[in-house]
């Protein structure tokens, strides 16, 4: 396997690379806890859910009861697929007329 | 594993694991044979209780578990999807922190969501910044070290990485979509990303790697020489940004030692 870039690139990309991130590198107390552990989503998500009494009547869930379409922020996307190099429409048109009939 | 137990107040029947499970996934079910309430009839309510409480709950984790999903699609409709899915792929594990590791295919068939193909990729972020959340601590190393090797001890040098770190390779700018619903970023644009995600404390990080950089970073983590994973990241992209993917990797904490073979 040959190295494609020169030594001194090397170990001067290194050296870039390392100059860059000296700042903030190890302050001492970057271990807080009541930081950074209860964003959405990076969060200890399991613990909590699963024993509510939310739905305590008898319902049961329907798992064939298929009616809601997706609603969100889904909407505001609009990328076309580079993948394959197809235009395809942003996905609000796609949801509209593509959805199942039931 | 013995499938027979003894699931009744009395203790004189029997109800199979089998039996409750499938009751317990399928609200067409009637509640198994042999389930008596302290009354010595039948447990059909408190069954269905306890039937509707574990889908609420599984319902419920995926929702907290996959954030930009749930925003992307609405709570509403991710709730009902999720009754969907849990069906499907029930918890394999009783690691419910990693519950929905299926659901990125799941996304790929399931009709209300066909047509948003950049879901999956989405899913797959989410995941992984979980899958960085759990993984065991790691010390990084003080990045100087770096640069106290000469050339050849670089070359040679193995450089361990964190167990949270891993690379994550998309058809559709997932990082992007992440980053507009959560942190108010820019409109998403764009095509495919490679994303390394790793850890920084308690923080899993997100951040994009430069063209090559997946294939650096893949090699490292496989253990290969500095040598090695330059070059085979240069082989495929010759004006590979070495300082920018190192400055990815150290600024999340990605490598925890450098081994130097003598």
């Amino acid at each position: 396997m040959s190295n494609n870039m020169k030594t001194v690139a090397v170990l001067g990309a290194v050296s870039a690379a390392v100059a860059a991130s000296a700042l903030p590198a190890f302050a001492d107390g970057d271990q807080e806890k009541c930081f950074g552990v209860s964003l959405a989503g990076q969060n200890d998500c399991a613990a909590g859910p699963g024993t509510t009494c939310a739905g305590t009547s008898t319902v049961d869930y329907q798992g064939n009861a298929w009616k809601l379409v997706p609603a969100g922020s889904c909407e505001t996307m609009e990328i076309t697929d580079a993948a394959d190099g197809m235009n395809r429409m942003g996905s609000l048109e796609a949801l509209e007329r593509d959805l199942p009939a039931s | 594993m013995n499938d027979s137990v003894t699931l009744s107040s009395t203790g004189d029947t029997t109800v199979t694991q089998t039996a409750f499970r499938k009751a317990l996934l399928d609200p067409q079910q009637r509640v198994p044979e042999g389930l008596t309430n302290p009354d010595g009839k039948q447990a059909d309510k408190r069954f269905s209780v306890y039937r509707n409480n574990v889908a609420h709950g599984l319902s419920e984790a995926m929702l907290t578990g996959f954030p930009v999903l749930a925003k992307l699609v609405g709570d509403d409709f991710f709730r009902e999807m999720a009754k969907v899915y849990l069906r499907i792929h029930p918890p394999a594990s009783p690691l419910m922190m990693h519950y929905g590791a299926a659901l990125p295919g799941f996304l790929e068939s399931f009709p209300g969501t066909l047509h948003l193909k950049y879901l999956p990729d989405v899913a797959r972020l989410e995941l992984a910044l979980r899958r960085a959340y759990h993984a065991a601590d790691a010390t990084p190393i003080d990045p100087t070290a770096l640069t106290q090797l000469d050339q050849a001890a670089l070359m040679r040098a193995r450089l361990k990485m964190s167990p949270a770190c891993e690379v994550l390779s998309t058809k559709w700018p997932a990082k992007a979509i992440w980053d507009f619903n959560m942190k108010d970023g820019p409109q998403p644009t764009g095509g495919a990303e490679d994303i390394l995600i790793s850890r920084v404390g308690f923080d899993p990080m997100a951040e994009r790697l430069p063209n090559g950089g997946a294939a650096f970073v893949r090699s490292l983590i496989k253990g290969r020489s500095f040598g090695t994973a330059l070059g085979l990241a240069t082989a495929d992209t010759p004006d590979f940004d070495l300082t920018a993917t190192l400055s990815v990797l150290i600024a999340t904490h990605a490598i925890t030692g450098i081994d130097k073979p003598d």
